[in-house]
């Protein structure tokens, strides 16, 4: 028998505190080297003058601890728990929250979280979004991704028919995406959920914005229908900004589950080009 | 494409000159608002009731910037996404406003609007907040302070950078450019 491991709860509020501060402020170096790259291959100058607009931006936010985006987003937290780890200390849940509202309140960070009907705002950010994966181990992975309102909205869930298909599912996400168009604040990266159920393909979906920026996916099917869309995306013309060009997305990344023989659903969600998340092993 | 530098208020003869695509560097007093400030403003409106300031010349930031540190004037202040605004900015346009900043895109509505009241639509770069927030040297909150983040507040901005996307001739920024890159790769 495996040895239970104890990990204080304490410890997680401290790692959530300091990832949500330094997603905030710090881009992913994945997503700052994507969009050099992209500087590279751009040939409209509007669009160089608006990428050369956002890395002075990360410059200004990473120095003077200023917010890369006002919209600091909701917290949303993936946790995958290895099965022989015990949480002592209190509530994991508890713990997570307490780590958001102190780092937005600390960080002057914007507090976005509101009643969906009265809209009233909470004023604390809260509650975080989390996802729970229990995996084989002992450790505690969290990835925490500070989801701005934008691109949220530029999100949907579509249940495509079977005979929709390969070239069904690149359609739709292509036309979603020009129809997005400057919304989400392109240049970004779409997160593609394919199979499994309703509400699981859209965790796939976002879990997908947060792999390596540009890293193709494992299956071969899989990598070669990314490379289509992103190809059709940037066709598009949208480029960053809205303000035209050929870099309107940096990255499709999708992930793929078994479904049932009578359905196929498809989820979209869209990463902008800030793409905040920073993640730690406990 | 043309570069202008202008100052709140803005007048007719300063919309007139300005085509979608040039690049304005705007200075003087802007007011923010997002949905939630122009809900309440367009609710007074129907009922008879004062704006918390006269829109009349002036331009609508649409903003919810995060927290200002000690000893600065405003937190990162990038625009928030605007066709949440289009059932509003008609009205309001009507009224006298010259110009809203924000980023993606509006309605047709708004673009009519824009023609024959002659206002324009700037769009700015979303997610370029800390950058942005740079050029505002004053802001006080005028209004609705429980809105937190929504407040309506008064900005003092020095060149803050736009885009003129939609102009007071029917065209669109977003759709030019957009025609102009297509299929390029
Ligand atoms: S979509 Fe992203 S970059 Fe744009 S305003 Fe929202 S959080 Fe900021």
């Amino acid at each position: 028998m495996s040895e239970i491991r104890n990990v204080s709860v304490k410890d997680v509020e401290e790692a959530i505190y300091k990832l949500a501060l330094d997603a905030a402020y710090h881009i992913p170096e994945d997503v700052l080297e994507a969009e050099k790259k992209a500087y590279e291959k751009e040939k409209s100058e509007v669009a160089k003058k608006v990428l050369e607009t956002i890395f002075q931006n990360i410059e200004v936010s990473s120095k003077e601890e200023f917010p890369l985006c006002q919209d600091t987003g909701l917290g949303v937290i993936f946790m995958e728990v290895g099965q022989d780890v015990h949480f002592v200390d209190g509530y994991v849940v508890d713990a997570i929250n307490n780590g958001v509202e102190r780092a937005y309140k600390d960080g002057y960070l914007r507090k976005s979280s509101c009643n969906p009907l009265t809209r009233e705002n909470y004023g604390n950010n809260l509650p975080a979004i989390v996802h729970t994966f229990v995996v084989p181990g002992d450790k505690v992975r969290l990835i925490f991704d500070a989801k701005g309102g934008g691109s949220e909205s530029m999100s949907k869930v579509q249940m495509m028919k079977p005979a929709d298909g390969r070239e069904g599912i690149v359609q739709t996400v292509v036309d979603w995406m020009i129809q997005a168009g400057p919304n989400p604040c392109p240049p970004t990266i779409v997160g593609v959920g394919i199979g499994a159920d309703f509400e699981r393909c859209a965790v796939m979906a976002k879990h997908a914005t947060l792999r390596k920026v540009g890293e193709p996916s494992p299956d071969p099917v899989l990598a070669d229908m990314e490379q289509e869309i992103l190809t059709k995306i940037n066709n598009s013309g949208i480029g960053p900004a809205g303000l035209g060009g050929l870099t309107t997305a940096l990255a499709v990344h999708i992930e793929m589950e078994p479904c049932h023989i009578a359905t196929l659903p498809l989820a979209i969600n869209t990463a902008c080009h800030v793409n905040r998340h920073k993640e730690i092993e406990l | 494409m043309a570069e202008y530098r202008l100052t709140t208020p803005l007048s007719d003869e300063d919309i007139i000159k300005l085509k979608a695509g040039d690049t304005v560097y705007l200075s003087g007093v802007l007011y923010t608002a997002r949905d939630a400030a122009h809900m309440r403003m367009v609710k007074a409106l129907e009922e008879g009731k004062e704006l918390p300031f006269d829109v009349k010349g002036q331009v609508i930031y649409y903003v919810g910037p995060s927290p200002a540190r000690p000893g600065k004037p405003i937190g990162s202040a990038g625009p928030t996404t605007s066709y949440r605004m289009n059932p509003f900015a008609p009205k309001l346009i009507a009224l006298g406003q010259k110009g809203m900043i924000g980023k993606g895109k509006m309605s047709d509505e708004v673009k009519e609007a824009c023609a024959k009241y002659k206002a324009c639509y700037f769009a700015s770069i979303g997610g370029a907040a800390a950058v942005v927030g740079s050029s505002v040297k004053k802001a006080e909150i005028i209004a609705y302070p429980e809105l937190g983040p929504e407040a309506v507040r008064r900005l003092e901005v020095e060149n803050m950078p736009l885009f003129v996307c939609f102009d007071s001739y029917g065209n669109d920024l977003y759709e030019i450019a957009k025609k102009e890159w297509a299929n390029k790769l």
